[in-house]
C-alpha cells in the first residue's frame, strides 16, 4: 500500500528547524538559565527523529552524512581536550578560564572554555541518541 | 485574587486530565489511546505554565516548549507505527 504522507513531511521540514534553533538556543542559555549541552543535544537529536519518522533512513544520511559514531568520538576528544588544555597552563586537570572580549556585532562578551566542554556533551549525547535509535529502529 | 484564579484553574485543568486517563485506561481502541495521551501532554503544558505562575519564576518557560515537542514527535511515533507497523524505514520507495 503505497502511503501519501504530503502533511507530515511539509509540517516536518518547518517544524525541524525550529526545534534545531530551540537545541541552539538552550545549548548557549546553559550557562545563566535552565539548558546545557545535555537537553540541547537530546532536542538536536528530536529534530532528526522528526525526520527519520517522516521520511526515510536513506534520505536523512543523503541530508546529513554525518557518522554518529565517529561525532560521539568527537565529543569525547574536545571534553578531555579541554580538560587536558588546563594542564599546560599548570593548574589542576578541568580548570576552566573565562574572560571579557570584544566581538564585533556582539560588543562586550564573556567568553568561557566551558562552552568548549559543554560542545563535547552536545555532540556525545547526539552521537549516542542517533546511534541507538538507527541501530534499534531498523531491524530487518 | 490572582492566587485563587490560578487555583481554581489548576483544579479545572487537573479534572480534565482525570478525564483524559479515564479514556486512556478505558479507550476502546487504541486511537483513542493516543489522542488521550496528546492531549495529557498539552495539559501538562498549562499546568507547568500555571504552576510558573503561581511560584513566581521563569524557569520553567522551556518546559512548556519541550512538552510540545516531545508531545508531538510520540503522537507522529505512535500514530506512524499504527498505521505501518514500523516507525523508521530503511528505504521508502519500495
Amino acid at each position: 500500500m503505497k502511503t501519501n504522507d504530503v502533511i507530515l513531511q511539509t509540517v516536518t521540514t518547518i517544524v525541524s528547524f525550529i526545534i534545531i534553533l530551540f537545541s541552539i538556543q538552550l545549548f548557549f542559555a546553559g550557562h545563566y538559565t535552565p539548558g546545557g549541552g545535555f537537553i540541547g543535544g537530546l532536542m538536536s537529536s528530536g529534530a532528526l527523529v522528526l525526520l527519520l519518522l517522516a521520511f526515510d533512513i536513506k534520505t536523512v544520511n543523503t541530508i546529513l552524512p554525518i557518522d554518529y559514531r565517529l561525532l560521539t568520538a568527537i565529543g569525547l576528544l574536545l571534553a578531555v581536550g579541554t580538560g587536558a588544555g588546563a594542564l599546560l597552563f599548570d593548574v589542576p586537570f578541568l580548570t576552566h578560564a573565562y574572560d571579557y572580549f570584544h566581538l564585533p556585532l556582539l560588543g562586550e562578551t564573556s567568553l568561557h572554555t566551558a562552552v568548549i566542554f559543554d560542545t563535547g556533551v552536545y555532540f556525545v549525547v547526539i552521537g549516542i541518541t542517533m546511534t541507538i535509535i538507527q541501530t534499534i529502529g531498523v531491524s530487518e | 485574587m490572582l492566587y485563587t484564579i490560578l487555583q481554581i484553574t489548576l483544579l479545572c485543568v487537573s479534572l480534565s486530565m482525570l478525564g483524559l486517563i479515564y479514556r486512556v485506561i478505558k479507550g476502546p481502541t487504541t486511537p483513542d489511546r493516543v489522542v488521550a495521551l496528546d492531549a495529557i501532554g498539552i495539559n501538562l503544558i498549562a499546568i507547568v505554565a500555571l504552576v510558573s505562575m503561581v511560584l513566581d519564576t521563569f524557569a520553567f518557560l522551556e518546559v512548556i516548549l519541550l512538552l510540545g515537542i516531545l508531545a508531538f514527535l510520540g503522537t507522529v511515533a505512535f500514530s506512524k507505527f499504527l498505521e505501518k507497523g514500523e516507525i523508521i524505514e530503511r528505504d521508502r520507495d519500495h
